[in-house]
């Protein structure tokens, strides 16, 4: 059943053809947003909070004072609600009398250029009365939470039960700082007035949440909306949520100043005014038995939400989904909330919640096999999940289970144990110490991620996808699925090629475009190819079915699509159809969260110098179990690219704040890793042939995040005998852990 | 405001005069008169390579360029060194090794690495990673980008 390597095959499934927009982004063809110049444009800027938290008393706009012509708009301008169209509509457009967090819009300005829309922020004059803030989670656990979520297992009076039986409780905490997406392309929008429809182009992970939110901001029906992606320069959930404002943003300017108008941001204003992912504390008590066996696991989840509402609640929601990690466990309670600070929202970004509770419940394993002098090898061993196991929701786990394949798989590959337990030895008889040579370490994590949507999203969403034949015979894909790097604009035509028994060139796919594509859903949940892309296959091969239907003795496919065509439209829209077993109760938190999961096992190396406690990942190994990987190349691009996300996030990457300001606001201050920066990483795919996903796949593109943080964190502690707590984990914490009491030796 | 200045300079092998004025970014001359957006704006300060051009042959980040420095030299951009087919093996390497994927960096990349295999036709994975230790990625993790310029990389 599972191949370590991916077969070439007939169909075109497996293979790695080139990304047809390959060669246009190379030589700077392809057109992003901040490339788009429409006739007459003008630009936006942004007038933002200096507070994080204060009333407005005044708010002017002198004209006189700006370049001739700019246009500005307040709260008082807006045409309909002012609420940003999301889970609902709390988050505001513009301030209105109160500002909640520094950087949040306060005004608009539009001016013929970008200078001149810099230079008329000048011309507003505010005047703010500073009001208290509360600016981390710490403050805010005692207040009033935004969300609240919590699940148990079994029934009540369960959890102390097994908490009673156990030989042993760990109790840990784990602390994650914000973590900022830094896509290359900024955020960027384009909007205008055509003929009574409303247009936005630019760079977005979700044309028809910008479509619902214009829509409402507006109050316009559903076919005087029209938007479109430009291709999108890297997303990472940072472009889901976001544009939806950002639109509304220019599409107030372009009906102010009656002409289209782009926003941009600088790399500045992306930082401060977007989103990040939360930073949370994951506090966890776990009861074992003498041979380490989970009994009891007990959760409490904080996050920071920031100012206002955005996607947090179903970021919670995955992660209480997620915290019990790849593991057996007889009982378990997870609670969890997101707390409101004054300081910028936080939102979707790739893993979705899911990172920090996998950390801290790696975190916890490490802590539970040292306590019980198992390697870390031998503490998930005794616990992790194989098919026909129950997760805490009760779910059964289907037979493309595969957390004990990657585990082997990446011993096999890596000879783990016995480095690790090699180091361990060095270090206990001291024999590394002193000469000032860098530290070897190295660490094993275990996880997995639930793709498509949570519970019954995607029963909602239903994801209709339309195949038609176009005058030429090929085969239209109209999905609303934007490749913001991940591949769709390949993968999608593979598999329908493959359906169909076509070749590539006789397929076509465009960037979405909510005037001709159907709602298939956003391009989130690492649901493209196993939701939407198993949607496809079924439209298309029913597209294959009535030209088969219609075809002469020897006449080719696209022969007699071509004629088929020309006698009329051929065209099919085809829903998502979840299995009937897949049910989820969102009240209790029983059943199939998620149709089927993936898997997989990092293995990360390392060196710390022993006199400055900086560490050098050098080489990451993940073994990945995927389904099936439909472009081999690609697949493991989503991989190698996680994976280095998650070692910056373990080891570089957060938010500094003083005051409510983010220090560190632009790529000077706030390091993401560079190549040199960089391990080598390998990525090995498993596939398992998942029987619900087309062609066997699964979803991929959020499952690395979540492996690579833990890895890096036990090498660091196989290295140093320091036990982090948090991410990053910089020197300075290093040197704080080294003198605090978590020392393992 | 300062004062307006010609500048004489050749970019893609072409003799431009523009008036400008001398602290205007050459990121932002490149793509809005002369309207070669191949050039991308990552953080306009220098960190993130995503603007690379190559002046009188050697790679600097457009953003931290003034006008002024520019006159009587040759810039060259993405969109000449990939015109006529002259860059199309390292081109066609990115793509099948998976070294482009959102391609909001990738034409600073390919400016960067165009560069050093001028220089050094078959570079070390230590040597690349040098040359384009100023050019920021964030969706590969390089591994596609390290493979595409080290074919013997280790898979």
């Amino acid at each position: 059943m599972f191949q370590t390597a991916p077969p070439m095959t007939k169909s075109g499934i497996g293979d790695s053809p080139p990304r047809p927009d390959g060669a246009a982004k190379v030589s700077g063809a392809a057109l992003y947003v901040d490339d788009i110049s429409l006739p007459g444009m003008w630009f936006g800027a942004t007038l933002r909070s200096p507070h994080p938290h204060a009333r407005i008393r005044s708010l002017q706009f002198h004209p006189e004072r700006a370049p001739e012509g700019a246009v500005s708009v307040t709260a008082a301008d807006l045409p309909g609600p002012n609420g940003v169209q999301l889970l609902d509509d709390s988050w505001p457009i513009l301030a209105d009398g109160v500002v909640r967090h520094v950087a949040e819009p306060v005004a608009l300005v539009a001016a013929p250029t970008k200078l001149a829309a810099r230079q008329a922020l000048a011309a507003f004059e505010v005047e703010y009365e500073p009001e208290a803030a509360i600016l981390t989670m710490e403050e805010a656990e005692g207040l009033p939470p935004l969300y609240e979520l919590a699940m148990e297992s079994g029934q009540p009076g369960d959890l102390e039960a097994a908490f009673a039986r156990a030989d042993r409780t760990i109790e840990a905490q784990v602390r994650m700082g914000h973590q900022e997406h830094i896509y290359i392309e900024c955020q960027g929008m384009i909007a205008w007035m055509e003929a009574g429809t409303l247009h936005a182009l630019g760079s977005m992970q979700c044309p028809y949440y910008v479509h619902k939110a214009l829509t409402h901001a507006f109050d316009l029906p559903d076919e005087r909306v029209r938007v479109r992606a430009s291709v999108v320069g890297g997303g990472f959930g940072g472009k889901e949520d976001f544009p939806s404002a950002l639109a509304i943003h220019a599409a107030l300017l372009a009906r102010a100043a009656g002409r289209p108008v782009k926003v941009i941001y600088d790399r500045h204003e992306d930082i401060v005014g977007t989103s990040k992912r939360h930073p949370a504390i994951v506090r966890s008590r776990t009861g074992v038995d003498r041979d380490g066996h989970l009994l009891a696991l007990d959760v409490e989840i904080v996050m920071d939400g920031g100012a206002y509402t955005t996607l947090s609640p179903v970021v919670l929601s995955r992660a209480l989904l997620h915290s019990f990690g790849p593991y057996r466990c007889g009982a378990v309670r997870v609670r969890g909330k997101v707390v409101r600070t004054n300081t910028t929202p936080n939102s979707a970004f790739r893993g979705f919640g899911a990172p920090q509770v996998e950390l801290a419940m790696e975190r916890q394993m490490d802590r539970i096999g040292r306590a019980l002098g198992l390697d870390p090898y031998e503490i998930r061993d005794r616990n992790v999940v194989e098919p026909g196991d129950r997760l805490p929701t009760g779910q059964v786990l289907d037979a493309s289970t595969s957390a004990r394949q990657c585990l082997e798989e990446a011993e096999r590959r890596t000879g783990f144990r016995a480095r690790w337990r090699e180091i361990e030895a060095a270090r206990a008889r001291g024999s590394s110490n002193d000469d000032g040579a860098p530290l070897p370490g190295i660490g094993l994590s275990l996880f997995f991620h639930g793709a498509g949507f949570t519970g019954n999203g995607e029963r909602r969403m239903k994801s209709p996808v339309t195949a038609r034949l176009l005058p030429d015979g090929r085969i239209e894909i109209a999905t609303a699925m934007t490749d913001m790097g991940q591949g769709c604009a390949v993968v999608f035509p593979q598999m329908a090629a493959a359906a169909a028994g076509v070749g590539l060139e006789d397929l076509s796919f465009t960037e979405p475009d909510t005037g001709d594509v159907p709602d298939s859903g956003p391009t989130v949940a690492s649901r493209t190819t196993m939701i939407v892309g198993g949607v496809l296959v079924r439209a298309v091969s029913e597209i294959r079915d009535r030209v088969r239907a219609a075809a002469k003795p020897d006449e080719s496919f696209r022969d007699t699509a071509r004629r088929l065509r020309a006698a009329g439209p051929v065209e099919v829209t085809v829903h998502h159809e979840p299995p009937e077993w897949q049910t989820f109760d969102e009240s209790t938190y029983r059943g199939a969260a998620y149709p089927t999961y993936a898997w997989g096992a990092d293995v990360a190396e390392l060196e710390v110098d022993p006199d400055t406690l900086a560490v050098r990942p050098v080489k990451v190994t993940a073994v990945c179990e995927v389904g099936r990987a439909i472009h081999p190349t690609l697949c493991a691009g989503q991989i190698q690219g996680g994976t280095l996300q998650a070692v910056g996030w373990a080891l570089l990457e957060e938010i500094k704040m003083k005051d409510g300001r983010y220090l560190n606001d632009r790529l000077a201050t706030y390091i993401i890793p560079t190549i040199e920066d960089s391990p080598q990483i390998d990525v090995h795919l498993l596939e398992s042939g998942w029987e619900g996903g087309p062609f066997g796949a699964k979803g991929v593109g959020e499952l690395p995040m979540d492996g690579g943080a833990p890895a890096i964190l036990q090498a660091i502690e196989n290295a140093t005998g320091i036990v982090p707590t948090a991410v990053p984990a910089t020197p300075e914490r290093l040197l704080d852990w080294s003198r605090a009491e978590g020392r393992t030796s | 405001m300062s004062t307006q200045l010609a500048v004489k300079f050749a970019v893609n092998g072409r003799e431009v005069s523009l008036d400008g004025r001398p602290m205007d970014r050459l990121l932002d001359v490149l793509r809005e008169p002369l309207g070669l957006t191949g050039t991308k704006e990552g953080c306009g300060e220098g960190e993130c390579g995503a603007c690379t051009v190559l002046l009188d042959g050697v790679p600097v980040l457009s953003c931290l360029v003034p006008l002024a420095q520019c006159a009587g030299k040759k810039v060259e951009t993405v969109e000449s060194i990939t015109a006529d087919g002259k860059a199309k093996e390292l081109l066609d390497r990115l793509v099948a090794a998976g070294g482009v994927q959102c391609g909001a960096c990738t034409p600073g990349i390919l400016v960067s690495a165009w560069s050093l295999l001028q220089e050094n036709p078959s570079p070390s994975r230590d040597e690349v990673k040098k040359a384009l230790a100023g050019n920021l990625c964030r969706c590969t993790g390089y591994e596609g980008i390290l493979r595409a310029l080290v074919p013997e990389s280790p898979a």
